[in-house]
């Protein structure tokens, strides 16, 4: 079973790279781009065989090392 | 005064600090990342600068979860010492020893200069040698310096005294131009500056001794 993390910084915390990007894309003549965000996507191979009980698991595993809740969010999906 | 400095794979501080404490008259233990507990007898525990496991995943997570980072935490709940100086500092609020995050520069740029810091309390060990006021200068070298914390946290720190230091002139978008904070119990500092790098007129300053000398005149007080 796979198990896909996104991991991102919490709305209203600054994204200085998320910022340096947007930058980046005014330069290059994206003109519409209001705002970007960077974050990590993380992909679990796992052994278990009951979905929820993976979710809850990646869950766990978000709180202790994943994210680092005070400044980010994360969302899991078993896939 | 016993002081155990860690070694984590890509430390690239952890003799500078050795030398440093051993500099102010205190005994130096070193220890690595995978020892499961502190030597005996030990006041002090040194995180380091450097590049921990490379940064991996965020700057000081995975030594956060280290084997010698469990005695570490274990210290400091029975009210031991921990200084943890730049990539230190990260790992101590991954630990969640200290609140905040210290999050990429607003600049984007790794900064490697000296700056100057005032000293925004004089009540902890590390920095009673000195008044409030007080300027000091220290170098800093960090890609990831930028600290951040809630408003509550902000809140709860300056109410609370337990900034340490603040930049005179901010280099990398800290909230309230905060350079290092103490945990509530004033026992646990963590500062992006480096005072080790500023303890011998060979590295173009001594503004850092008073740290160490602070810190074990606290301790024969003990």
């Amino acid at each position: 079973m796979k198990a896909r993390v996104h991991v991102m910084l919490k709305d209203g915390v600054l994204d200085p790279q998320g910022e340096a990007v947007k930058h980046a894309l005014g330069t290059l003549g994206f003109s519409g781009v209001a705002g970007v965000r960077q974050g990590k996507v993380i992909d679990l191979d796992l052994t278990a065989t009951d979905a929820a009980a993976a979710e809850a698991e990646v869950r766990v595993m978000c709180e202790k090392l994943l994210a680092n809740t005070v400044i980010e969010k994360f969302t899991v999906e078993i896939l | 005064m016993k002081a155990a400095v860690i070694t984590f794979p890509g430390s690239n501080c952890d003799r500078d600090l050795a030398v440093a404490f051993e500099a102010a008259g205190a005994e130096v233990v070193r220890v690595w990342h995978k020892d499961t507990d502190l030597p005996a007898g030990v006041d002090v525990v040194g995180v380091p600068g450097g590049f921990s496991f490379g940064d991996y995943l965020r700057c000081g997570a995975i030594a956060a979860r280290s084997p010698i980072a469990g005695a570490m935490i274990r210290h400091a709940e029975r009210g031991g010492y921990v200084l943890g100086i730049c990539n230190g500092f990260q790992v101590l609020t991954e630990t969640g020893l200290l609140p905040g995050a210290l999050m990429r520069n607003a600049g984007l740029k790794f900064i490697c200069r000296p700056v100057e810091l005032s000293v925004a309390t004089a009540d902890s060990a590390f920095t009673a040698g000195w008044a409030v006021g007080d300027v000091v200068r220290f170098p800093i070298a960090h890609h990831d310096g930028n600290y951040t914390a809630d408003p509550d946290t902000l809140a709860r720190l300056r109410a609370e005294d337990r900034v340490a230091f603040t930049y005179l002139e901010n280099p990398n978008g800290s909230m309230a131009d905060i350079a290092g904070v103490l945990s509530d119990n004033r026992r646990v500092l963590g500062l992006m500056p480096h005072p080790e790098r500023a303890v011998d007129p060979a590295q173009g300053g001594t503004d850092g001794m008073g740290m160490f000398r602070s810190l074990l005149g606290a301790m024969a007080l003990v």
